[in-house]
């Protein structure tokens, strides 16, 4: 890939063809505030944060801006700071501004770029401040959608749209009364939305938070249990107890996103009423058995049947090799085709 | 059907249209003619024409403009020019019919003018009455003329000759003639059209499209409806042109569903295109194959924005997307796309029938051709009007529009639409072109232009058009979302009396922010009205600031009351007040109880002018 060289605010740095001057600015380390942007996304432009100057073309948003050979950036000019700060003010008086009660306090975006940008309360007293409050929707098991703290970047829309596929979700209304919502404004749990969560791990800000997730001590990488996949994945732990399950963006098999059962479906894990032995039925109740007792019991039992007689159904929570081992044995050692696989039903 | 034969066929009908044995009644029924009543007149002709045994044809032709004058009824009497009538209603129609058709009384005091060779008695002639004589009507040209519902019409007065000429011509050449006419985009923004269509023909990609943008949305805008009801043909053939220059095969036609008749016509007019070999395979057997798509708009007024009206063809939501990349590079679905205006398309068809030097024959240096607007506010005569670009507002508002209603004192005009900036009386003598209205803090727009008078507040008005812009807002950037909401916010104070030190300031700061943060056009504009009314009636909002309304329009700022030494003890107030505010008894003084008062302001009205008792105050 051509590399291509730039100036942003007087530092030379270098970028790959294809890369915004957004892009290129945060990998060199230049910081410049941004809200919609989102490396898994495609840049929408919305947030109007990321604005820089480029010699000879004046303002423009950076995000959607490619870099192009020998650019002059810069990240700072009078114009830049009023529409920028304006910007933020605007959007930090029309926010429910409790963070220490919220969930996203110390990782919101929001506060990062204030931050940067440097809020002054004299200023945002000036400003006509909302006093609307909408209500929370509750509605989902496994996260809450709180639109009095969203900044509408858009991230959620884009994400349900580009990498779930479901589009649960869009903006709806017009102006001042915009929000996220579903298709004839229901509550989330009864729109497409699959509860992947995967709008959840993206939320800039607190407008979609878990519920019941609480900031681990230690992460153990893992894989997820659930089926073949294997989908990489961190376990948020304290103690011995796992409190957050987050997917793992250097896996290949999924690159950081997770399905619902994945990312919120832990409980089992530490839950009381989990198997942790085979159990063999004697005299009409299960006994807790070993895996020797258990297995020889089953192969003893199999040697009565040939053929026909048999047939072996499996598990899409199996791997791929396991599924091959036991079409192997169905096959080869009971002599039969009649193998099939739960996810065909 | 070769276009001969067409030409043929359309001078045929129209010639015996004009020589016809038979008077010929042509009523206005566009929409604004239909609102003013023009149904009923037809209906009324028709009786009064069996009623009489008149024979007589009637046909329903779209709007010459003069709103103000409507329903407006001309009749063409074999031998005679024709006469236009305005302020018809069902009875003057049956009155025309027996004094005019029957026994030749022309009534001239309800005639506006007369159209064709010849005179009459006490009439002028039309195109001479203060309204029409600054006018240069081309756009507008066959409007109120011809019957929108049928091509031979169009045909007959040059239509299609420009795309018949097109079709003859190189690609570049017709770019060339379009980049030599002057042409700039009539939506408002004034992108020189030639350099549109350029990028569009070189850009890689196919197929390619054009997008005909009739999403009008300003309020008190019409320009576009009137010429898609009265001349649908004159738009289908730019359109046309437009797609054989860039090398598309299809077509789309953006229209709000709020223009049923327009949508209607549009409909009739491409039926018949159809018909004719104008539209489908092989057009005119040049080998160029066209189709036309009618797109309803479901009424967002973003969407007029083009990359707003490409998602929303597309079935998406109407919200705009930044550019780069430009609909000419990556439009629809993705393809080159060039989007014109309404009017755009109209100059087009114009430029290819009568040539580049032929259009650029009025205009300013940069601001070539003529310019349709909707005339509308406090003027005497208000309507659709064409001018020359370059021509002063003051002609505009006091030649054309006959000065303020009432006589009274002129304030501002609005150019521009909703986004457009207010402009006050010392700059009436500036020309109308892109560059002058930009510099004065304005912008040319589609073509709305509001005046207002002495009895407007600038501050209210400031506060009405950001209240449009902000509910019209996308919802999707921060700076038109939330910004133009702080504003209205602020000027609701301001209006309010609850106006805080230092919000004028602080208004300016949002409003520059805005323009220069925000997306699309709708947000970077929609800061105009507050902008040029700060520059050029700040007074009005320091008035406000110390509790004053000088308008005496923002009800927080008036109270009513009645000057004792003028107030006979009639009642008539005390009467009419909706809410029983006002108390006295019989010949003693009235007066208001200013809790209870509403400032409607209905005491004022009713009090006898020889009174004189109640007035209207501002301030302390």
């Amino acid at each position: 890939m051509k590399t291509l060289s730039l100036t942003i605010d007087g530092v030379a740095v270098t970028a790959r063809e294809g890369m915004s001057v957004l892009e290129c600015a945060l990998e060199a380390g230049i910081y410049i505030p941004h809200l919609c942007h989102h490396p898994d996304l495609k840049p929408v432009g919305v947030c109007r944060l990321c604005l820089v100057e480029i010699a000879g073309r004046g303002m423009t948003i950076s995000c959607k801006t490619p870099v192009e050979e020998g650019m002059v950036v810069r990240t700072e000019s009078p114009d830049i700071e009023l529409a920028r700060r304006v910007a933020v003010e605007l959007l930090i008086v029309n926010h429910h501004a409790d963070c220490l009660s919220c969930a996203k306090d110390g990782a919101c975006k929001l506060q990062e770029i204030a931050r940067h940008v440097g809020i002054e309360e004299e200023r945002l007293q000036r400003l006509r401040r909302t006093t609307s409050t909408l209500p929370v929707d509750s509605s989902n098991p496994f996260f809450l959608r709180d639109p009095n703290r969203c900044v509408l970047c858009g991230i959620c829309v884009r994400t349900c749209e580009e990498i779930v596929g479901a589009s649960a979700i869009d903006y709806a209304f017009r102006g001042y009364a915009t929000v996220i919502s579903t298709l004839g404004n229901r509550p989330i749990v009864q729109s497409r939305c699959e509860s992947c969560g995967e709008c959840v791990a993206r939320c800039p800000v607190g407008a979609l938070v878990p519920r019941q997730e609480r900031n681990p001590a230690r992460e153990v990488r893992s894989i997820c249990a659930y089926c073949g996949v294997g989908c990489g994945l961190y376990l948020g732990v304290r103690g011995n107890q796992v409190v957050r399950v987050r997917g793992a963006a250097e896996s290949p098999v999924n690159r950081g996103r997770l399905c619902v059962k994945g990312r919120y479906g832990h409980a089992y894990i530490g839950h009381p009423e989990r198997l942790t032995t085979p159990l063999i039925r004697r005299d009409g109740r299960f006994v807790e058995a070993t895996w020797e007792e258990a297995l020889d019991l089953v192969a003893t039992r199999l040697a009565g049947y040939r053929g026909d007689q048999f047939a072996a159904l499996t598990s899409a929570r199996c791997t791929n090799e396991e599924n091959y081992l036991l079409q192997k044995f169905t096959r080869a050692v009971m002599g039969t085709h009649n193998i099939d696989h739960c996810a065909r039903l | 059907m070769t276009f001969e034969e067409l030409e043929r066929r359309a001078q045929h009908e129209w010639q015996a249209l004009k020589e016809s044995s038979v008077p010929l009644i042509q009523v206005g029924t566009a929409t604004c003619g239909r609102s003013a009543g023009a149904s009923a007149v037809v209906d009324a002709l028709r009786e009064a024409l069996q009623k009489e045994a008149v024979p007589a044809l009637i046909m329903e032709v779209g709007c010459i403009g003069l709103c103000f004058a409507e329903p407006l009824v001309t009749i063409h009497k074999p031998g005679r020019p024709a006469i236009c009538y305005g302020h018809v209603n069902p009875e003057r129609a049956t009155q025309l019919v027996s004094e005019y058709l029957l026994k030749d009384n022309p009534l001239s005091d309800w005639a506006l003018g007369t159209v064709g060779e010849g005179s009459v008695e006490g009439i002028p002639e039309l195109f001479q009455i203060p309204v029409l004589k600054p006018q240069v009507r081309r756009i507008l040209r066959n409007c109120g003329f011809i019957d929108p519902t049928n091509i031979l019409h169009y045909v007959a007065q040059g239509g299609y000759t420009g795309l018949a000429r097109a079709l003859g011509m190189e690609r570049q050449q017709i770019i060339d003639e379009i980049r030599r006419a002057g042409l700039r985009g009539r939506g408002g923004a004034g992108f020189p059209t030639w350099r549109k269509w350029q990028f569009c023909l070189e850009a890689p990609g196919e197929p390619k499209y054009v997008v005909c943008n009739a999403d009008e949305g300003d309020p008190g805008a019409f320009m576009n409806r009137s010429l898609l009801e009265s001349d649908p043909h004159s738009v289908l053939e730019g359109l046309l042109i437009d797609g054989y220059t860039i090398g598309a095969r299809e077509g789309y036609i953006y229209c709000r569903a709020e223009y049923p008749l327009a949508l209607e016509r549009l409909h009739i007019a491409l039926a018949q295109m159809r018909e004719h070999g104008l539209v489908g395979e092989n057009i005119l057997g040049s080998g160029f194959s066209f189709d036309i798509h009618i797109k309803e708009g479901a009424g967002a007024f973003v969407c007029g924005e083009e990359t707003a009206l490409i998602a929303s063809i597309e079935g998406r939501r109407g919200m705009p997307r930044p550019r780069p990349p430009f609909p000419a590079t990556s439009g629809l679905w993705g393809r080159p796309t060039v989007i014109n205006n309404v009017e755009t398309l109209a100059g087009v068809s114009l430029i290819l029938q009568k040539g580049a030097e032929w259009f650029a024959q009025y205009g300013s240096e940069k601001s070539k051709g003529t310019k349709t607007f909707a005339l509308v506010g406090k003027v005497k005569r208000a309507g659709l009007i064409e001018v020359p670009l370059g021509i002063t507002l003051r002609e505009i508002v006091y030649g054309i529009g006959g000065g303020i209603l009432g006589d009274k004192r002129f304030k501002a005009v609005q150019t521009g639409g909703p986004s457009g900036g207010c402009l006050p009386e010392s700059l009436l003598d500036s020309p109308v072109d892109y560059e002058s209205l930009t510099a004065a803090g304005s912008i040319m727009g589609s073509g709305g232009m509001v005046v207002m008078d002495e009895d407007t507040c600038m501050v209210d008005v400031a506060r009405y058009f950001l209240d449009f812009t902000q509910k019209e807002s996308c919802g999707e950037c921060v700076p038109c979302r939330l910004g133009t909401k702080q504003m209205i916010d602020i000027l609701t104070d301001i209006t309010a009396g609850k106006g805080r030190v230092g919000d004028v300031e602080l208004l300016q700061e949002v409003a520059l922010a805005v323009k220069k943060g925000s997306l699309c056009g709708l947000g970077q504009t929609a800061p105009n009205p507050v902008l040029t009314t700060i520059r050029y009636f700040r007074d009005e909002y320091e008035a406000h600031e110390q509790g004053r309304c000088p308008s005496k329009v923002c009800k927080a700022l008036i109270r009513y009351r009645i000057v004792p030494d003028k107030c006979k003890g009639c009642q008539i107030c005390s009467r009419a007040c909706p809410v029983g505010a006002i108390s006295g008894e019989r010949r003693q003084v009235h007066t208001i109880d200013a809790v209870k008062c509403i400032r409607c302001g209905v005491c004022l009205e009713v009090c006898p002018a020889r009174f004189g008792a109640v007035e209207c105050v501002t301030g302390q």
